[in-house]
């Protein structure tokens, strides 16, 4: 018994990680429709950027929010730089681009930080506060910033100006613009806002599974299914996706197809839903009218 | 001084021009109209207009160009455009479509004002405050679609086909609520049209557009009187 809830409590923690690189899918993919595959290595990259910070001897929390801030920065760049130019050109040319950025990030986190595998410290204590006995330190802090990332994006985007104007720029870009919204820029807020979530994710994943370069890669295929089974354009489906994916992988990984098996399983949800049932668990199919 | 004053207006898509040098004006309190059959490019002038479209000659809003600026800072000038299928954002609540019509003005304040004026001219979006636009009826997204607009400010209302599939008794309301709004707010219109007896009961002037080109103007009273244009042009 005691194992078993020990297995939810770790599947919950990693969910939290899916449901954020979810999330940051999501977002993106509402408003341009495309999957952005560099995700992962966005997340990664920004890792290293606080890993280095706290190397150089910056408290833990101060290199959080400069590695939050300096992703945001970098997402919106990525998007001024090279999505804009491709805003127009057809979907495979922009996957082109999401490639080419997937292995540009990769190799230039290798060629900064090389590709030894790190330890990331974690910022809460080992033993948890709560329910030690299920919950490691680690795991509750991380819950509870994922969780606060995520209320915080939630609540962006339902109760502030801007966040209207992203939401009315990705579901109607021709009216947002007919009521003077800069949806360009929204697009370019959109990306800073993915790549800071997919930060956040990369923090607190990194004490788990060790940072190097291709620490994402395994975990940005969770993202994706999470999205899927959630729905693909249902932000809080995302989440939920992702949560039900982090305590279904650790349950099964431990009592019925082995941790070998795990991410194979991943691959397998996705090529599931896609089949059955492609808008998700929670999102709703999408007709056209003729 | 004019509202808005087109001169030698062309516009094209891509390769296909479909505007041929449109010259007209607008004045300011005024409502005009377009009218013309299917594919006249009436839906085009008002694209143009709002530099939805690429356009050649000069548009100039109260004495400054606006052609080649962007959409967004025409709107912000004080054009508000009701597009062809209205343009609502059918997944957003009616609140919100309203808060989004009044994005770019400053004066927060008197934005909640401006709101619960909407409900007074359509009471019925107050029915439907917090519903999503989509579930809305034809008639009554039409009424949103307007107030969208409205929520500007706007010195210029576009208007294209506010009749499109709405039931007659509807198409009345809504149009006396327009005549109601030019009057009261002294918002001015550029109104598209196929029902050219309706525009021409509210329009005081009219351009007539037969394949991209002005054939007639005139105002409306002139162009109701003369018989043979209403029966060549007009069909009724």
């Amino acid at each position: 018994m005691d194992s078993l809830l020990q297995q939810i409590s770790a599947g919950l923690a990693n969910g939290g990680i899916y449901a954020a690189i979810g999330l940051a899918l999501v977002m993106i993919h509402q408003s341009t429709h495309h999957i952005n595959f560099a995700q992962g290595e966005m997340a990664t990259f920004s890792t290293f950027i606080a890993w280095a910070l706290i190397q150089q001897g910056v408290p833990y929390w101060i290199a959080f929010v400069i590695t939050v801030v300096v992703s945001f920065v970098i997402g919106v760049l990525i998007q001024r730089i090279f999505l804009k130019p491709v805003e127009k050109a057809p979907v495979l040319t922009n996957v082109i681009v999401f490639i080419g950025l997937l292995v540009i990030f990769n190799s230039v986190a290798g060629w900064i930080f090389d590709y030894t595998i790190k330890s990331f410290p974690s910022p809460f204590p080992l033993e948890g506060m709560f329910l030690p006995k299920y919950f490691s330190g680690h795991q509750i802090g991380s819950i509870a910033v994922t969780l606060v990332v995520l209320l915080a994006v939630f609540s962006f985007f339902r109760f502030t100006p801007l966040g209207l104007a992203m939401r009315a720029a990705a579901f109607n870009p021709e009216s947002a613009r007919l009521v003077g919204i800069k949806v360009s820029w929204m697009l370019a807020l959109g990306w800073g806002m993915a790549a800071l979530i997919g930060a956040v994710a990369g923090m607190m994943i990194a004490p788990v599974v060790f940072l190097d370069p291709n620490m994402m890669a395994g975990i940005l295929l969770y993202g994706f299914a999470a999205a899927l089974l959630g729905g693909i354009d249902n932000p809080w489906g995302a989440v939920l996706g992702g949560v039900i994916l982090g305590v279904l992988e650790n349950l099964l990984g431990a009592y019925v197809i082995g941790s070998d098996l795990k991410l194979t399983m991943a691959l397998v949800l996705i090529v599931t839903i896609l089949i059955f049932r492609p808008y998700g668990l929670f999102g709703k199919p999408i007709f056209s009218r003729v | 001084m004019k509202l808005l004053d087109a001169d030698n207006l062309s516009a094209s898509y891509g390769a296909n021009q479909v505007l041929f040098d449109l010259t007209f004006n607008l004045e300011i309190g005024g409502i005009t109209a377009i009218l013309g059959a299917n594919g006249a490019g009436k839906t085009t002038t008002l694209r143009a207009v709002c530099q939805t479209v690429k356009t050649a000659g000069s548009l100039t809003f109260l004495g400054n160009r606006i052609d080649g600026r962007a959409t967004e800072e025409i709107v912000k000038a004080g054009i508000a455009h009701v597009p062809d299928g209205r343009g609502t954002f059918t997944q957003l609540t009616v609140e919100e479509n309203l808060r989004l019509g009044a994005y770019t003005r400053k004066d927060k304040a008197e934005v909640a004002a401006d709101i619960e004026q909407m409900f007074t001219r359509f009471p019925r979006l107050k029915e439907r405050y917090r519903q999503q636009a989509g579930t809305l009826s034809g008639g009554e997204q039409q009424m949103l679609a307007i107030s969208r607009a409205l929520m500007l400010r706007p010195r210029l209302l576009l208007l294209d086909e506010p009749s499109f599939g709405l039931a007659p008794l509807i198409v009345k309301e809504i149009f006396d609520i327009m005549r109601q709004i030019n009057q009261e707010d002294k918002v001015s219109m550029l109104l598209v049209e196929q029902n050219a007896s309706l525009a021409l009961g509210l329009a005081d002037h009219a351009y007539l557009l037969e394949t991209g080109k002005i054939v007639l103007s005139g105002s409306s009273a002139d162009i109701k009187a003369d018989e043979s244009i209403r029966r060549i042009y007009l069909g009724y």
